[in-house]
């Protein structure tokens, strides 16, 4: 990744400065622009964000246990070709993950294909044995997906990770783009971009369209959907609220919810009300601590149970873990083959697993010019990037490495592309990725036109996760 | 043998129960050479929320605790038909796969110990069967039968450090050996009629081993036999926690007493007799 | 909607109005203290504030005198007193984030700012000099969103308990306000009205945001029946105990309309509102004041109480 600058794609400006057609109408308006009241927008969309409340908690912070991801207000900008291809080879992962997760419960073809070694489940436990038989209302594993996309040139987008059981953000790519459209509506008169606002209408929907047995559907009425969340202390828990109110669903916590007459219900100011869908944002361990973990004050006693017995759905499945994991991620070349029958669309980044022999002595070999990740790691804790660390991280992480290596998967440093961010100075290039939010319902593959783009704000940085200093950036999908 | 079978579970609450679930796997089914003729279930003090099949093929119902109720009651009454079929259960059915039953789980983590066990055997390992009975009859010289020894969380590393248990931790201990050694083992709940009489002290637990060619085959370490055709299967799992007659949770229930009345008898003779356990966690402790 | 989001919403508006009505007991305080020369009737008023909040024991077993800046730093912005106006406002705030999605953009957008104001202000030791403009906060606080609720908010049950939370909370403030000071107001040696009198009924009055209200209807003159009366039966100073019961009368008629069915609070609140209805000032002063006061204080917690029960806030 661009430890070494001046390689990398730059999305705005081509090799020779000129800018490229995607941003050509944003750069004419930004040009005419009067620069200090741009610092003044800037800086009145960080006391928007807080009057608001879109806030994160970090973990392990407790000095700062409300903070605010960095907003930059220079858009990410997708021409509608450019879109067109990625949304083909989002769908066609989507599609073999949801796939491969109804066969891993059933009857493990892949496995017995030989595409994909036991080793990959047998330790796993985000390998639900619980989940084994069972096919959840609609066939539906994974509801909501993002896709971590990063990109290397002007057709070179790579699936960096692939997100399937709670991916977060959503919140932030909306209030981008209501914060924008606010500050510079002129720019959405101008340019024809795509619009992302009807996505909790679109997940409502799609939630609603996956209702089990248990719901009748007595003289019309809807799917009763609510989110659960762990509660206000929860890093994401804006987030829950938001979409819980976008959608008009309740939010909900598990000490709210309890099995009355076989449905997991909520306790209401006038009794207990049924649930048919259920949009969980806890953890699979913590979700019943009569299936999973006995601890667990976040999850509903016999939840697993109902939903067995098919008197709820729960968004994403649990056990949808297995198919983002790191270990397995390095097979999904061959497992988008496998369900799809097609070469992949979007490529992986190239994986070297440190569980084999040959591959961990060239990862030992080469850790100055690696990313290396944990395998059940996230959120960017855990992991060691060559270029940027000292000799002496290097050599910590090579004894983290030899003492477990199945624990570990590496990665060439890619060259990543950036985008401008705004600054005082004016324009300068950071690294980016982008997560599209995949909805999948038994109706079809449902993408949202753009994601969330994550923003290295540090100099050369190539990590962009917000508990990282990371920031975000309004994504446009021009129009055609 | 045509087996009858009758089971009373009570728990009887110190506290006022506010909330309360229990997830049960008491109901057989006509597998494997046994043969359900009749089976009935009653609940005196709960409702019944779900019912299901889970990973296992075990039949599960979900039943909540009616609040405020003083004791919750479950009667199982059922006839079985079985047949003796030298303790081969047959081929590995059901979308389970076989390699699961070779992850360790929280309750048959092997340790140094069952490790230190297995090392000591000599016998011919190539021979997997003649094998696992060397290691079953080991491990009943090694732990001793004593009932209320150990409790429903008791791993088999632990019962062997203490050297006596009952027959999950034999069961237990003969799981964590057999994963060892790459053989698919799994834990069975169910019931056994004892020679000439027909109260028995708890339900019975054992393990099954999956030799290839065979099948699944049965250990029933405590007795020192495979199981023959006085055993009824009701549950498998991983381990105990899998094929756990009851467990739940009581919110509010406070000290609970437990009394299990078990009666396993053949041809509808039968007698009942008082056997009393107590414990405060809703778990049923095998024989 | 849900138990715990009505439990939210209740107790997010009575946070918010006992921090503002603690705020208005520091302002009183202050400016008495200001009028007394002796230290020792100075200390007399501060521990006057600290007893009508509750918190007379929890500040001594931490503070051996009662300087004022002491004091009201103490209800003010002190973490480890849950009565502090910041810890309550932070509550009231944590309240208004769990039932965020019942709240308009504007009530949890008012609640939210006035936190971070407060927060702000009450990040450091407040000195005499700046004690005005961090009450003048407070109370501007309650008032935007108590303007944003009755702005923005639908009538319905999210309504209801944020208000049957206001004025249960009010109804209580008032009652121990004048529990706290029901001797001034007695027939007794002082009843001759002297200048002593005369300035505690008017802080008295003050401490209910009562004074100026009072005044106009009684054209200036003061006697301590009339302030009872004022106080307690008066139905149109909205700060009354009769105003406060009618409120919360009219809001859980809401609840029953809405739901079809009244629950036992109902039942509770009847009978209390009705006694309220038929006493005559000269019959609660035979009765006892003070016996009363206490009386009212218990039946409002008790409405309160089944209030929580009947709607099922908890689990």
């Amino acid at each position: 990744m661009s430890a070494v600058s001046g390689t990398n794609f730059d999305e705005m400006l081509d090799a020779d400065g000129s800018v490229r057609p995607a941003y050509a109408e944003f750069r004419d308006w930004f040009d005419g622009q009067d620069k200090a009241w741009l610092q003044r927008q800037d800086a009145e969309a960080e006391r928007f964000f807080r009057r608001i409340g879109i806030t994160f908690n970090v973990y392990g912070d407790d000095a700062a246990e409300e903070r605010l991801i960095p907003f930059d207000m220079i858009p990410r900008i997708i021409t509608a070709r450019e879109w067109r291809k990625l949304t083909r080879g989002i769908e066609q992962r989507v599609r073999a993950l949801n796939a491969f997760l109804q066969d891993l419960y059933h009857r493990q073809e892949i496995i017995r294909s030989g595409r994909l070694p036991i080793e990959a489940l047998r330790n796993n436990e985000a390998f639900l044995t619980q989940m084994i038989g069972f096919t959840p209302p609609g066939g539906v594993y994974t509801h909501i997906v993002g896709i971590d996309l990063v990109r290397t040139g002007p057709d070179d987008f790579m699936v960096l990770e692939d997100n399937a059981r709670t991916p977060s953000g959503v919140s932030y790519m909306l209030e981008n783009r209501e914060t924008m459209m606010a500050m510079f509506p002129e720019l959405f008169t101008r340019i024809p971009v795509r619009p992302v606002s009807d996505y909790p209408r679109r997940l409502a929907r799609s939630l609603r369209a996956c209702a089990p047995p248990a719901f009748r559907g007595d003289k019309g009425s809807r799917p009763v959907v609510a989110v659960l969340t762990p509660g206000i202390f929860n890093s994401a828990y804006f987030e829950h609220a938001f979409l819980a109110d976008q959608m008009g669903a309740e939010l909900v916590e598990g000490n709210d919810l309890r099995v009355v007459d076989g449905r997991v219900c909520m306790r209401t100011t006038t009794g207990y009300k049924a649930i048919d869908v259920i949009y969980r944002r806890v953890d699979d361990d913590f979700l019943d601590p009569l299936s999973f973990n006995p601890a667990s004050q976040l999850g509903i006693a016999g939840i697993f149970d109902v939903y067995r017995a098919g008197g709820i759905t729960i968004a994403n499945a649990p056990g949808t873990g297995i198919a983002d994991d790191k270990a397995i991620y390095s097979y999904m070349p061959e497992i988008v083959e496998f369900y799809t029958g097609e070469k992949p669309i979007l490529q992986n980044v190239p994986t070297w697993r440190c569980s084999e022999a040959d591959s961990l002595g060239y990862v030992l070999d080469n850790l100055a010019d690696l990313v290396v990740k944990e395998v059940h790691g996230s959120g960017g804790y855990g992991m060691l990037i060559g270029p940027t660390s000292s000799k002496k991280e290097i050599a910590e992480f090579e004894a983290k490495l030899r003492a477990k290596p199945a624990n570990y998967i590496a990665q060439p440093t890619l060259s990543l592309s950036t985008v401008p961010i705004f600054q005082k100075e004016g324009l300068a290039p950071r690294h980016v990725d982008l997560r599209p939010f995949v909805l999948v319902s038994p109706d079809g593959i449902d993408i949202t036109p753009g994601g969330l783009t994550r923003v290295a704000l540090k100099k050369g940085s190539l990590v962009v996760n917000s508990s990282q200093g990371g920031g975000t950036k309004d994504s446009w999908v021009l129009d055609e | 043998m045509l087996l009858t079978v009758k089971h009373t579970t009570r728990y009887t609450f110190a506290g006022e129960v506010t909330h309360g679930l229990q997830r049960l796997r008491l109901k057989p089914k006509s597998t494997h050479g046994q043969e359900v003729v009749d089976w009935r279930m009653e609940l005196d003090g709960a409702l019944p929320e779900a019912a299901y099949d889970d990973q296992h093929f075990n039949h599960v119902d979900l039943v909540s605790i009616r609040p405020g109720a003083p004791e919750v009651v479950v009667t199982c009454e059922g006839t079985v038909r079985t047949v003796d079929n030298n303790g081969i259960t047959g081929p590995h059915t059901g979308l389970m796969p076989l390699w699961c039953f070779l992850r360790p789980t929280p309750l048959t983590r092997p340790g140094s110990r069952v490790r230190q066990m297995l090392a000591s055997i000599e016998a011919d390992r190539s021979d997997v069967l003649g094998f696992l009975h060397v290691l079953s009859t080991r491990i009943g010289e090694m732990v001793e039968y004593v009932a209320g020894a150990t409790d429903a969380h008791t791993t088999a590393e632990q019962a062997l450090a203490a050297g006596k248990g009952v027959c999950q931790d034999h069961a237990h201990i003969m799981i964590a050996a057999g994963r060892l050694l790459d053989v698919p083992m799994r834990y069975v709940g169910g019931y056994l009629r004892m020679d000439g009489q027909t109260e028995q002290e708890a339900g019975h637990g054992w393990a099954e081993a999956h030799v290839a060619g065979l099948g699944w085959i049965g250990f029933d370490v405590s007795n020192a036999i495979c199981p023959d055709e006085r055993y009824i299967r009701v549950a498998t799992g991983c381990d105990y926690a899998e094929a756990a007659p009851i467990t739940g949770i009581a919110m509010g229930a406070g000290e609970t007493r437990l009394d299990v009345h078990l009666s396993v008898g053949e041809d509808g003779v039968q007698a009942q007799q008082q056997q009393s356990a107590s414990g405060g966690q809703q778990q049923v402790q095998g024989g | 909607m849900l138990g715990r989001a009505a439990n939210g919403v209740f107790w997010m508006s009575r946070y918010l109005e006992r921090a503002e009505n603690t705020a208005r007991l520091i302002d009183v305080g202050f400016h008495l203290a200001l009028t007394r020369g002796s230290r020792q009737s100075q200390d007399e008023e501060w521990k006057s504030v600290l007893t009508t909040t509750g918190l007379l024991d929890d500040y001594c077993a931490k503070h051996a005198d009662f300087a004022g800046h002491q004091v009201f730093n103490y209800l003010l912005r002190d973490r480890d007193n849950p009565g502090s106006v910041l810890s309550m406002v932070e509550n009231a705030r944590t309240n208004a984030r769990v039932v965020r999605t019942s709240l308009t953009n504007a009530v949890w957008e008012t609640t939210n700012e006035g936190w971070m104001h407060l927060r702000d202000l009450l990040a450091r030791p407040v000195r005499e000099t700046n004690l005005g403009e961090v009450l003048t906060q407070i109370r501007r606080t309650g008032t935007l969103v108590r303007g944003a609720i009755e702005g923005t908010m639908l009538r319905n049950e999210v309504f209801n308990f944020s208000r049957i939370g206001t004025f249960i909370e009010r109804a209580d403030n008032t009652a121990r306000i004048l529990d706290v000071k029901y001797y001034v107001l007695l027939p007794s040696a002082a009843w001759v009205g002297s200048s002593l009198d005369n300035v505690q009924w008017d802080t008295l009055l003050r401490s209910v945001a009562g004074n100026r209200a009072y005044s106009w209807l009684n054209a200036g003159s003061m006697d301590p029946r009339g302030i009872a009366r004022f106080l307690i039966l008066d139905g149109q100073f909205p700060r009354s105990l009769i105003f406060s019961y009618e409120k919360i009368r009219s809001n859980m008629a809401g609840l029953a309309k809405q739901y079809g069915h009244e629950v036992p609070a109902h039942e509770l609140l009847r009978d209390a509102g009705a006694r309220l209805h038929q006493l005559t000032i000269e019959e609660i002063f035979e009765g006892g004041l003070h016996e009363f006061l206490q009386d009212f204080i218990g039946k409002t917690i008790e409405i309160g109480n089944a209030i929580a029960a009947d709607y099922r806030f908890n689990a």
